[in-house]
């Protein structure tokens, strides 16, 4: 009997993958753990090895072919003598059983990302003559790094796996080959001790962009975050800068279960003396990063391992910055404002579309900046809408939305028709099975209900 | 150090046996005016932790005062090897070196009182002080937590390609921490010019250096990371200036780091308010009488027919009118206005 080859996940999140090479032709002979391809991911390329024994009956994808969804068939083996007429007529097609089940998250990426998200409402300073190009919130986070290092030799990459690996998740890929490894540099697994480092390093007036493989890793280092990175300036009257930035993946990849899967947001919101930034789009994660690279303060640059891969337009101009600490408007409505950041822009945007159908009107303000909060532009949509629904993929205990919540009541009480409403995670710790999962992370139907239920409409939650 | 003095009285003396390990100077190879300079150097730090006492005493100093009085040799000695450019740091036993880097003393006791005048603006506290301008990067709250960013300040002079050295200071209570560790591998893996000294005063706030180390032998410490540590007699300021060169021209050299352990001594509690009870007053009154690092100085400027004995009143004299100087500056200073508490949270851009 003939074995089916389906494009495997080698990721977490991966969703797609290009066959880079076949290592093997048709009518060769395999034994179990010969490599018979190349598989390039969004993060790396990896061999793909067969587990059986046979002769390799049919290569059903070009070498070189992109954007191969997970599950699709991809070759047949055939068992020592099957005979070929057999497979006759097999295509790449999607496999109705794929190898790996769709996860939660990942199966809402799968969705979405491949094709390019919807164009936002770009920033009021962007001529109308400019070009545009489309990119990856990766390429987008890439670009800003090489932009600044080109600009300023003061400033340096350094984290696990960000030189030679080129990044674990392949942000700083190409960093290397441009700026060699006094400027790329790779450390050891030793998070308190690097971030401690690249504090004194920006305390001696470098510019260190400290890359944490991912933000749950941080808290080895929030001690020299906190108590040395924020703090050092006010408790030296001034003297003492720290203009660092510690960057990375933060809150809920995909089945990576409760020690992986956390919004470490407003932990660092908490403290003054930091800058918080945690961006959706490309746009927003190159100009922003361009900014919190250049500030002369410790900016936490909180990204996100689904939207790295999301595809952006991105408009072609030289030292494109955008302001830390403003809001913006993605998409403008009259009935209820959605106000969140990071992925949780995406959920809203979602169910901004969905609710549009059944005559909701939603403004969805995408923070971009967490600390400081730009309030203004929140309590303006509140004095058009009357109506707030904070969604955020992370906890509620003590939360961003539960900053908002209380700012809201405290400065805009007057203009609210209904109380301001919290959509978040569930309160446990990141169940690992995949139905769990789906069921712990904030959703675009727990937004749609809570918009009802604040606007009043049939079908409340 | 945020912490109390534990109520527990310890059984087992913290005596400076170790002592016994360390390198002594081999030769007296200072001039009569190095030996005069080390003389008021130290004996300023001594008068002024004692005013510091005294005013802490009186109300005027609030919060956590630690002082540095027994140790003076370590930091006097070290200094005496740096040229501008240099960096130090330190955790919150930090008067005495920033003395040693030439800040006025004044800045330093009004930042003790909390106020306007003071360093930080009376904004940071005796834990809290820097200075940019003379190389000082500070007086850390939290133990261990200098290391890194010593490690990170010689990173930057290795990254700029200069012959700068960042001078490392921390306890013997800090070299159980785990990022004292990330930061001599990385330290060592990057040839960092980075002097890591600690500061073996025998005791972590109340707890003796065998109570609390499987390895007492702080100098080998570094031998997991091929760092070759080196025992210094912290009381004697020409052993520890010795030392001191070797290290500190390593990492000129680009050979660093280097790892120094200095067997020194203090007088008084962790902080003000440590009655010091897990040690006897025997073996305070015998560090005191037989190793004292200012009496050791003092004894070689004497007997080397250097200075008379008038002539050391008089500079003890001159020494304690500028303390006492600092000290009416410090209480005559205003406090900072209320306008300051929202002022250096982030750099304005």
């Amino acid at each position: 009997m003939s074995v089916e080859i389906l494009l495997p996940a080698m990721s977490p999140t991966m969703t797609e993958g290009t066959v880079a090479k076949w290592t093997v032709s048709e009518g060769d002979k395999l034994a179990p753990g010969d490599i018979i391809a190349e598989i390039e991911t969004d993060k790396a390329t990896m061999e793909l090895e067969t587990d059986e024994e046979g002769v390799m009956g049919k290569i059903l994808v070009d070498a070189g072919a992109e954007g191969i969804a997970v599950g699709t068939l991809i070759a047949v083996i055939l068992e020592d003598g099957e005979d070929a007429s057999s497979i006759e007529g097999v295509t790449a097609t999607i496999h109705p059983t794929p190898a790996v089940p769709p996860t939660s998250i990942a199966a809402d990426a799968q969705d979405l990302a491949p094709k390019p998200v919807a164009a936002v409402p770009q920033d009021d300073d962007i001529p109308d003559d400019v070009t545009y190009k489309n990119m990856t919130v990766r390429e987008a986070l890439r670009d800003a790094m090489a932009e600044e290092m080109r600009l300023d030799s003061d400033v340096f990459v350094m984290g696990e796996e960000v030189s030679e690996y080129q990044g674990a998740y392949k942000v700083t890929q190409g960093l290397l080959q441009e700026f060699g490894p006094e400027r790329v540099i790779d450390t050891p697994i030793t998070e308190h001790g690097f971030a401690g480092l690249g504090v004194g390093a920006a305390m001696a007036g470098l510019k260190p962009i400290v890359e944490f493989m991912t933000f749950n890793f941080a808290m080895q280092a929030i001690d020299q975050i906190v108590n040395s990175a924020a703090k050092t300036n006010y408790m030296s009257g001034g003297q003492i800068r720290c203009p660092i930035v510690f960057r990375g993946p933060n809150g809920a990849a995909s089945r990576v279960g409760a020690q992986h899967s956390q919004n470490y947001a407003s932990w660092y919101a908490h403290v003054p003396g930091l800058i918080v930034i945690a961006p959706y789009c490309a746009i927003d994660s190159k100009g922003l990063l361009k900014s919190a690279i250049k500030s002369q303060n410790p900016v936490i640059f909180l990204e996100n391992e689904i939207t790295y891969g999301y595809s952006f337009d991105v408009p072609e101009m030289d030292d494109y910055t955008i302001p830390i600490g403003k809001a913006k408007i993605v998409r403008a409505g009259a009935d209820v404002t959605l106000v969140s950041y990071s992925i949780g822009v995406k959920f809203s945007l979602d169910a901004a579309e969905k609710l549009a159908e059944q005559g909701i009107d939603a403004e969805v303000i995408d923070l971009r900046t967490i600390r400081p909060l730009d309030m203004e532009t929140v309590i303006e949509s509140v004095k058009k809408t009357n109506r707030v629904v904070c969604v955020e993929e992370g906890w509620s205990a003590c939360s961003v939305s539960s900053e908002i919540s209380a700012r809201l009541m405290e400065e805009a009480f007057d203009y609210l028709d209904a109380p301001v409403m919290r959509v978040t995670n569930e309160d446990v710790p990141m169940p690992y099975a995949a139905n769990l999962e789906k069921l712990a992370v904030v959703s675009e139907d727990r937004i749609i209900d809570t918009v009802k239920s604040v606007c009043y409409k049939e079908g409340d939650a | 150090m945020a912490k109390k003095p534990s109520p527990r009285k310890t059984t087992k003396s913290g005596k400076p046996a170790a002592r016994r390990k360390a390198v002594k100077a081999k030769t007296i190879a200072a001039t009569d005016e190095e030996l005069i300079n080390y003389y008021k150097t130290m004996l300023m730090m001594r008068r002024f932790e004692e005013k510091a006492g005294q005013m802490y005493g009186m109300g005027l100093i609030g919060g956590f005062c630690h002082l540095y009085i027994g140790q003076e040799a370590v930091v006097t000695g070290i200094q005496s090897t740096l040229k501008k450019g240099d960096s130090i740091l330190t955790s919150y036993r930090d008067h005495a070196h920033m003395l040693a880097c030439q800040i006025d003393p004044k800045l330093i006791l009004a930042e003790l009182t909390g106020r306007i005048t003071g360093i930080s603006k009376g904004k940071g506290g005796s834990m809290h002080m820097f200075s940019v301008e003379h190389g000082f990067y500070g007086g850390h709250g939290i133990v261990g937590a200098q290391v890194p960013i010593g490690a990170g300040l010689a990173f930057a002079n290795k990254y700029r390609k200069n012959d700068n050295v960042s001078v490392t200071y921390f306890g013997d209570g800090a070299v159980n921490q785990g990022q004292v560790y990330e930061s001599f591998n990385m330290a060592k893996l990057w040839n960092l010019p980075v002097v890591f000294v600690i500061e073996n005063n025998q005791y972590a706030m109340g707890t003796a250096l065998a109570r609390a180390s499987s390895e007492v032998e702080l100098c080998r410490r570094g031998d997991s990371f091929k760092i070759d540590g080196e025992a210094v007699d912290g009381m004697d300021v020409l052993a520890v200036r010795e030392a001191a060169q070797r290290a500190v021209e390593k990492c000129r050299a680009g050979d660093g780091p280097a790892l120094l352990e200095m067997k020194t001594y203090r007088y008084r509690g962790h902080s003000m308010s440590d009655p010091a009870k897990y040690r006897s007053k025997e073996e305070v009154s015998k560090m005191r009488a037989e190793f004292d690092p200012i009496d050791q100085v003092k004894k070689r400027l004497i007997e080397g027919k250097i200075m008379s004995e008038d002539d050391l009143k008089a500079i003890d004299k001159d020494i304690k009118a500028t303390v006492s100087e600092a000290a009416e500056f410090a209480q005559n200073s205003d406090e900072p206005d209320p306008s300051e508490l929202y002022t250096d949270i982030l750099v304005a851009e």
